[in-house]
């Protein structure tokens, strides 16, 4: 019996490719693991408007529904609805678990128990001890030992290797979000390989690789290279046990529109059962699936109704991807983000778009469940993409406010046409390029440095070089800029040194096996660095040269704060006399980045994006020279200071258009919020509007732009009756949130930025 | 020759002032004062910054391409844009000129048509705001009488200029069926009228008239509501029709 089951076996997995790649266009991809020429070949283009899209299944409804009551439970009970502290989660640490089985045409959570939170130690014990702490679990005392006596964790293995400066330089916060404690995510595992090529041939490829790399001299890369090859196919391993433990076999190649769906998500969920990392993004699965939904249409098998309820299902799984957090973290990155980014539309280097009927359903998931953060849903913008399906994004923008946008003719010339982001602005060729999750250092401080001969203003002690503070009764531009350069090549430095601990720590004691088993042997490897307070040192250095800037001074002789005389240029007018000076650091910065060795010699780049922390960088920076005192937030991202863009829309969107992308390859965050009346007076107007804009902002290369389309009143009322607003999700720098989710600090903050549109 | 204006602010992106996105230039100063202006900071001839057309120009240049595209253009507005007459008509011109520009001029008519013969025919479409016809509650709402207001319009109408007919809906100040009804008609007997929009009235500029230290004079109005300005929107369209011209309108709430 047991001998004819494991032949029939055998002989169903020989027969597999040829039955999953049934009806398929033929081309390398079938002997080489090349999912883009796949995409290339097979994808049918749509360039019509959404007239087609079916409404949510009454299934769905009830499933949403259950979904809805367990967040608002989790809510009610502080944040954490379950946890498990028994379970140190791997890709087969729990059982299957369902949200209710026979309505779930998807199926798969992190644990058995939806919304139930899993422990992930591997990138620091003392985050998962806090975190339980936080929400009333105890974390067993064995664990708890493991971690901390037997099994060495990232960050102890960062802290050994930690120098006094880099302590001190975390203390301060010149540098923070340092992935240090935790998982270091924005890796994109290329999910759709489990789909197309079925687990077992996946293993083969590896297999094949481990051979490749029986070299003459097993020096050091070599011994790394075959050890973490060893650990993926492992990872491949237990990826089908999870599977198989939900009844699924994924060691063969999807055959339809549903197990392509079902085999992408258990290999996604393997890597988040695995890694709690800051950013686990989902890749750019949605036109890839298409084709399947394509065939399946084809076939006759698969309905419009059918094909839409795949997509809401696999999309509230997304939504309910939780990892167990520090309310420290919460603070930093406010919301419970997980940034399950998918990125949607572009187009091919064939010169047809991307764009396909799953899309549209992909943004139709805000209509059928309503508005959400997750997934984080990216639209590629191109100037060339279908007028349709601009359209439609732009209107899902103005009643969701759940959408972002990246300039796809930006990205594609450097990434080509199979790209994804991580997290927020992190382009990626997928399965071909990771990064070096780098968090960011704090310019503004950097600036104030300068000022107080590389002491910290908040601290009162020696931080950065020791320079010789700066006397005069008015600031001095030449002897700033001076000064300011010298503190920034220190930082430099210091910066990257730090960068390459982590990440030496992290490929050792929290490796990425199964992320990293769906990319190619040989891949690119960038530093990703990034700055925060760009728009305050730009503004800062302009009042010192534009105007008369006269620091008051402690008794400790530090600069507290400023005094400016006379009206200076200000970032987010489009006005060249300060513009240049921000693209002028931004340059700078990124030419000192570049001077450094890095770690597995990855190629730095460099973000100006804070996500939420802005708040945070801003509390612990002192009071600066364009007149931001003390404790106050810096703007987000690119952005610039709030208030003080005083031509519009577009004069602020043409400042930050001009920071060059070849110095921030790793992404240019810019958040923007419009009242729904300044966009037009009649919905399609506002549509239209919308469109228009982005196409101007997209030809004059600005990288990113977050949509918010909302009242203020709207905000204030739901920070008053947060029962009333579960869902109303907001755009910040690079992600969305529940703006109920927000800390009141962070509320009060996106309620003072510019509001476009606003008398 | 060069001419300049006194500028009270700029708007790179206007969409609510004339068709698709625009540059929306605000001139200082008005010979109106009515009780509901949202801009009284606007009033003051003396007061702004003089810049001249090429300064402007430079303004506007970055953000051409995002006009052309939405099909949209510059407006000039305020304060009250005739009394600038010269330099808004050689601004209208270098528009035109260089980028082929779509020109909208948002003006409260109170201007003789014999000083505006070289705006208007740098001008696509005038903006044209009839804040009352009766010609005492006019005075009273706005310190003018709209006579002037009234025979611009005609003008307007006379040579051809296309316009958008707007009427600030105050409660209790310009909402009575007379005198909504009495609008339509007059608008019935315009040639060109593209658009009728009846803009409810809103208190966000009050803040300005306080730091201005003027007493807000329609303290206690309150913003009408969707189904007033429906309301509004009827009574306008019946008395366009009563008005006997064969107009499609689109009226705009």
């Amino acid at each position: 019996m047991a001998i004819t089951e494991k032949n029939l076996n055998r002989a169903a997995a020989a027969a597999a490719p040829a039955d999953g790649w049934r009806g398929f266009r033929s081309g390398r991809w079938q002997r080489h693991v090349d999912v883009n020429d796949f995409i290339g070949l097979n994808l049918t283009p749509y360039e019509g408007d959404e007239s087609f899209l079916a409404e949510p299944t009454e299934a769905t409804l009830e499933l949403w529904d259950t979904v809805l009551e367990l967040m608002k439970r989790e809510r009610q009970n502080g944040g954490v609805l379950d946890v498990d502290t028994e379970t140190v989660s791997t890709i087969v640490s729990h059982g299957p678990g369902y949200i209710k089985r026979e309505l779930e045409k998807v199926v798969g959570l992190q644990t058995d128990a939806p919304l139930k939170r899993s422990i992930q130690p591997f990138g620091g014990i003392r985050m998962v001890d806090d975190a339980c702490k936080a929400y009333g679990y105890e974390l067993p005392e064995a664990t708890r030992r493991l971690f901390t006596d037997i099994r060495k964790t990232h960050n102890q293995g960062v802290f050994d290797a930690y120098t006094t400066e880099m302590k001190l330089a975390r203390k301060a916060g010149i540098i923070t979000g340092l992935p240090d404690a935790y998982g270091r995510g924005r890796i994109i595992g290329d999910y759709r390989r489990v789909a197309l090529y079925g687990v077992d041939r996946l293993i083969e490829a590896k297999k094949e690789d481990l051979l490749q790399l029986e070299t003459d001299v097993i020096a050091e890369d070599v011994i790394r290279a075959r050890e973490e090859l060893s650990e993926q196919i492992r990872s491949l391993a237990e990826l089908k046990t999870m599977a198989a433990s939900y009844g699924f076999d994924v060691s063969r190649p999807a055959a339809n529109a549903l197990e392509a769906v079902q085999w992408l998500y258990f290999a996604y969920l393997a890597a988040i059962k695995e890694q709690n990392g800051a950013a686990m993004s989902l890749g750019r699965v949605s036109s890839f699936l298409d084709v399947y939904i394509e065939r399946d249409k084809r076939e006759g098998t698969l309905t419009e109704a059918e094909a839409q309820e795949l997509i809401d299902h696999l999309v509230m799984k997304l939504r309910m991807v939780k990892f167990l957090r520090t309310p420290d973290y919460n603070e930093l990155f406010s919301g419970d983000p997980t940034w399950v980014t998918e990125s949607i539309g572009g187009m091919g280097n064939d010169g047809r778009t991307r764009v396909t009927r799953n899309s549209f359903r992909f943004l139709h998931t805000l209509y059928n469940l309503g508005p959400a953060p997750e997934p984080n849903l990216t639209v590629l913008w191109s100037t060339r993409l279908p007028e349709g399906f601009k359209n439609y994004c732009a209107k899902v923008s103005v009643d969701t406010s759940s959408i972002q946008y990246e300039n796809d003719d930006l990205m594609r010339p450097e990434f080509g046409d199979d790209y994804g982001i991580a997290c927020c602005v992190s382009a990626m060729r997928i399965g071909k390029q990771m990064q070096f999750f780098g968090a960011r250092a704090n310019l503004g401080k950097t600036l104030l440095y300068a000022i107080n001969g590389g002491k910290d203003e908040k601290l009162g002690i020696q931080v950065g070089p020791a320079l010789a503070p700066m006397s005069g009764d008015t600031l001095e531009y030449g002897e700033v800029m001076e000064r300011f350069d010298r503190v920034m090549d220190w930082l430099a430095r210091l910066y990257m040194n730090t960068l390459n601990v982590i990440h030496y720590m992290h490929d050792k004691y929290c490796y990425e096996r199964i992320e990293m088993a769906l990319h190619d042997r040989e891949i690119l490897r960038t530093m990703a660095c990034g700055i925060a307070g760009l728009s305050v040192v730009a503004d800062s250095l302009s009042a010192i040269k534009h105007a008369k800037v006269k620091p008051i001074r402690n008794e400790q002789g530090l600069a507290v704060d400023f005094e400016i005389e006379g009206e200076y240029p200000q970032y987010g007018n489009n006005d060249a006399r300060v513009d240049d000076i921000a693209v002028a650091v931004t340059e700078s910065f990124m030419n000192k980045l570049r001077k450094h060795p890095t770690y597995r010699n990855a190629l730095p780049t460099m973000s100006v994006l804070t996500i939420t922390s802005n708040v945070v960088y801003g509390k612990k920076t002192g009071s600066t020279p364009d007149g931001r005192k003390a404790g106050e937030p810096f703007a987000p991202g690119a952005n610039p200071m709030h208030g003080r863009d005083r031509k519009g829309a577009l004069a602020s969107l043409g400042s930050v258009a001009k920071l060059p992308y070849a110095s921030c390859l790793d992404g240019i965050s810019n958040t923007f919020s419009i009242v729904p009346k300044a966009l037009g007076r009649e919905a399609d107007t506002r549509v239209r509007n919308l469109v228009s804009m982005l196409d101007g902002y997209a030809a004059s290369k600005g990288h990113h732009l977050n949509v918010n389309v909302f009242n203020r009143e709207q905000l204030l009322d739901a920070m008053e009756h947060p029962e009333n607003y579960p869902q109303l999700t907001i755009r910040v720098s690079g992600y969305a949130v529940n703006f109920i989710k927000l800390t009141r600090e962070q509320q009060l903050d996106v309620l003072n930025r510019t509001f476009h549109g606003s008398v | 020759m060069m001419h300049t204006g006194r500028i009270h602010s700029l708007e790179t992106f206007g969409t609510v002032d004339g068709p698709g996105i625009r540059f929306v230039l605000f001139l200082q100063g008005c010979a109106l004062q009515c009780r509901y202006c949202h801009n009284p900071d606007s009033w003051d001839t003396q007061a702004g910054e003089l810049r001249s057309v090429d300064d402007i120009l430079r303004e506007i240049e970055p953000y051409v391409e995002y006009y052309r595209l939405s099909g949209g253009g510059i407006t000039v507005t305020g304060g009250e844009p005739t009394l600038q007459a010269p330099f808004v008509a050689e601004l209208f011109r270098a528009c035109k000129e260089r980028w082929g520009l779509h020109t909208a001029l948002d003006s409260s008519g109170f201007c003789e048509p014999s000083h505006a013969q070289a705006l208007l025919d740098a001008t696509d479409l005038v903006l044209l705001d009839l804040k009352r016809m009766d010609r005492d509650a006019h005075r009273e709402l706005t310190s003018q009488p709209n006579d002037r207001i009234l025979r611009f319009a005609k003008h307007l109408s006379a040579r051809g200029t296309k316009m958008w007919i707007r009427r600030v809906l105050i409660p209790g100040w310009t909402d009575g069926a007379d005198e909504l009804l009495e609008l339509g008609r007059f608008i019935g007997g315009l040639e060109g009228v593209e658009k009728v929009e009846v803009l409810p009235y809103h208190r966000m500029g009050v803040y300005k008239w306080h730091q201005l230290g003027k007493a807000y004079p329609l303290e206690g109005v309150m913003e009408p509501g969707p189904e007033e300005v429906a309301r509004a929107g009827r009574l306008i369209g019946q008395g366009v029709e009563e008005g006997k011209r064969e107009l499609t309108l689109m009226v705009n709430t």
